[in-house]
């Protein structure tokens, strides 16, 4: 993985150093409130409901075992001994200290991390594919370039007060396991047919009250011109997007308005004048960055272990694990292997310190001392050797990172909503917790089979709730919360067969405590319809939302549902 | 007299800025004075007899830089506006000035400019910060610097870091 020289040491180092003195003044009186905010969100600080909450970095995903056990001792040290991993692989802690900051910063610092631009309107952590390097579909590795951008955007000068936050992702295999559709930037590494690598840039997607799938703006750009024609990018969007109205200004809004042609005409128009110039990527730069992420040295290993596969025989609960949590990897013998944060009970991508110090410690022993972290808040261990599944099962299992409900209903996606978060409208934790206890046969949660649900307490759909294919969405009416549900989004991955869609909301609002029983009356209804090996998402793209929407309105629930008298 | 950071120093400063009121017709003060482009474009013939010294002109977040272009050879002194500071439009103006139209005369950040933008702006040309009049503009003069290398290219440094010095290669390998 990519390690910092001298020049990335020096920048986070003075980059704490001025975030230590930006408190300081803070907290002196020197710096208003409405100065500081900017600031500090910058540097990943959030003022919440209870404490601040600092969101950290995990770039494009990657975290080695040493990184993973000081996001422990930090979440020891400043928190409550755990951390809350996001939809845009960062980690976030709910209770530090304003003034513990600066140092959560500086012990960040001494293990190459830090929270730059994790929030505020600016370009944030460059996202990419959590199988980055192993998986089997890959066209070319994502990490390089998703690096080369995350240093390009990290202070660059012109475009740190943007109209509002802006999020680029990068995929570089067959499947789209990184919601390009869904960001301000998409990049998909392609390769032209006479071999020349490059990008298909995606521009103007989101999430939001607004969403929208970003149309390809350039269907082929040599991969050395990514900094430079992003720029262009981010010029006219600084220059052109909407600064009167907060809901109007990502860039989805300019790119909507002026039509994709046109905004890809203002795009080349401006790059014209940058191309080719300084900051084009040179083989040079590609070539010492891309040889940070030269595979580790990987055993030869058979491609059958015939140990293991006697245990999927005797095992039937190894079995149904291997089955969800283990994926292919592009080298014999190997396997990446998932770790569930989602485990009934626990909220949607939290883990305990003594959780991270485990999986850093299996990360060494079980491969090269590398941690993944995906959109869909889990963990992942990239290369685990195949005989070794057993063993790691048996751990994981007891640290209670082994539930076998990985793509299916209960690995539901969720923000850390109204419980947290002072954004939000409605609480997401509870609601999530509420459809897994209801759902906790695990028979009947394979039969169901591939199911994303993703829950956002707020429009700022931080659990991207738009691309689940049941998306709950938490709204506030006069003063009570309510969750508003939608069917057939789809992220882009193979989940939903590859389509990238926008949720259809099926009707009016329920209560917290109707929705396991609605989304009981979804599958029930589902089950019903579906065909041999249909997935929920295929019946509900066959059919549309309207027999779900009958049968869901059908007939009174429980607590009632937004206009009914019926109180909770 | 105000005072305003130029190229690196803290000194006097008798410009004033011109701010017409809505639908008000301007009247161009004696003195040095910096004007709003809309009274540049329709008075430049007469402003320009005042002599180049004495007027400037400034570009709102919604200007085009690129109206400016026939005088900026000419012009010492162009300012940019920052209504609020979180309102970055004014670096994308600047850079522009600087980059694409070639100006060398001063460059000054006016309105809304607080000690902590002035790297940023510095890096994309500004030489010249009227810094809030309640901020301690000696503390932001020490405050113009806090980081000492950038990774992208950009007015004051056009070269990217890996151009510049060889980074580092990970164990082992290396060119």
């Amino acid at each position: 993985m990519y390690r910092y020289d001298q020049l990335d040491r020096t920048m986070v180092a003075e980059r704490v150093a001025q975030y230590r003195d930006q408190v300081r003044r803070f907290l002196a009186g020197e710096l208003g409130e409405d100065e500081f905010r900017p600031l500090r969100l910058q540097n990943g600080l959030y003022i919440q409901r209870h404490a601040p909450m600092l969101r950290i970095a995990i770039p494009y995903g990657l975290l080695s075992a040493r990184q993973l056990r000081m996001l422990a001792s930090i979440a020891r040290r400043y928190d409550r001994g755990y951390g809350h991993f996001t939809t845009r692989q960062n980690i976030q802690y709910n209770w530090p200290r304003l003034e513990d900051t600066p140092d959560i910063l500086a012990d960040l610092a001494s293990v190459e991390m830090h929270a730059i631009q994790t929030s505020g309107n600016c370009v944030r952590n460059i996202t990419s594919d959590e199988f980055a390097g192993v998986a089997p579909d890959e066209i070319l590795d994502p990490r390089p370039f998703a690096e080369i951008l995350r240093q390009w955007s990290t202070f660059h000068p012109e475009f740190a007060f943007l109209p509002r936050k802006f999020k680029i992702a990068i995929n570089g295999a067959a499947e789209d396991r990184a919601a390009v559709a869904f960001h301000d930037i998409g990049l998909h590494l392609v390769r032209a047919p006479d071999g020349a690598i490059g990008f298909r840039v995606i521009a103007g997607g989101g999430m939001g009250r607004t969403p929208m799938l970003g149309p390809a703006i350039r269907e082929f750009l040599p991969w050395r011109h990514m900094n430079t024609y992003v720029e262009a990018i981010l010029r006219v969007y600084n220059r052109h997007g909407r600064r009167d109205n907060l809901f109007k200004a990502r860039i989805k809004i300019l790119v909507k308005a002026l039509g994709a042609q046109e905004f890809a005409r203002q795009v080349e128009q401006e790059w014209a004048h940058t191309k080719d110039g300084q900051d084009t990527i040179s083989d040079h730069e590609l070539a010492r960055v891309a040889a940070y992420f030269e595979p580790p040295a990987y055993e030869n290993l058979p491609a059958v272990d015939a140990g293991i596969e006697a245990q999927l025989r005797q095992s039937a609960a190894f079995a149904r694990w291997v089955g969800r949590a283990v994926r292919p990897h592009r080298v014999a013998g190997y396997r990446a292997v998932v770790l569930s944060l989602k485990k009934t009970g626990v909220p949607p991508g939290d883990a305990t310190a003594q959780q991270m110090e485990l999986v850093a410690g299996w990360s060494e022993r079980f491969g090269f001392g590398e941690i993944r972290v995906s959109h869909e808040q889990n963990l992942i261990l990239p290369d685990v050797r195949l005989a070794d599944l057993r063993a790691l099962w048996e751990e994981a299992r007891a640290a209670g990172l082994a539930t076998p409900n990985l793509g299916l209903l209960t690995d539901i996606i969720s923000c850390p909503g109204g419980d947290f978060c002072s954004l939000a409208n409605a609480k997401s934790i509870p609601v999530a917790l509420g459809i897994q206890h209801r759902f906790d046969d695990l028979d009947y949660l394979h039969d169901i089979g591939e199911l994303n649900i993703n829950i956002s307490g707020c429009m700022n759909s931080c659990g991207h709730h738009h691309a689940g294919h049941i998306g709950i969405l938490g709204v506030d009416k006069d003063g009570e919360e309510w969750y508003q549900v939608s069917l057939g989004g789809a992220d882009g991955s193979d989940a939903g067969r590859g389509r990238s869609a926008i949720g259809k909301v099926i009707g009016p609002s329920f209560k917290a405590g109707d929705m396991p029983d609605v989304v009981s009356r979804l599958i029930d209804i589902y089950v019903g319809l579906r065909r041999e090996d249909e997935r929920f998402i295929d019946t509900v793209a066959r059919l549309g939302i309207a027999p779900f929407k009958a049968g869901v309105y059908g007939s009174p629930l429980r607590a009632g549902r937004e206009g009914a008298t019926v109180d909770a | 007299m105000p005072e305003i950071i130029l190229r690196g120093a803290v000194v006097h400063d008798d410009w004033q800025v011109l701010r017409p009121s809505g639908g008000q017709q301007a009247v161009v003060p004696a003195g040095r004075v910096i004007v709003p482009l809309p009274v540049w474009q329709a008075d430049h013939e007469a402003l320009s007899l005042r002599g180049g010294v004495g007027v400037g002109v400034w570009l709102a977040g919604t200007d085009e830089p690129g109206a400016l272009a026939p005088w900026l050879g000419a012009l010492k002194l162009v300012a940019v506006d920052f209504p609020k500071f979180t309102d970055g439009r004014g670096y994308s103006i600047a850079h522009l000035l600087r980059s694409r139209h070639a100006y060398r005369g001063e460059l000054r950040a006016i309105g809304d400019v607080l000690p902590d933008q002035l790297f940023y702006m510095s890096r994309v040309g500004f030489d010249a910060f009227a810094v809030r009049a309640d901020k301690d503009i000696r503390q932001a003069l020490r405050s113009l610097q806090p980081f000492s290398d950038s990774y992208q290219g950009s007015w004051s440094n056009p070269v990217p870091a890996y151009r510049r010095h060889e980074r580092g290669w990970p164990r082992g390998a290396g060119a």
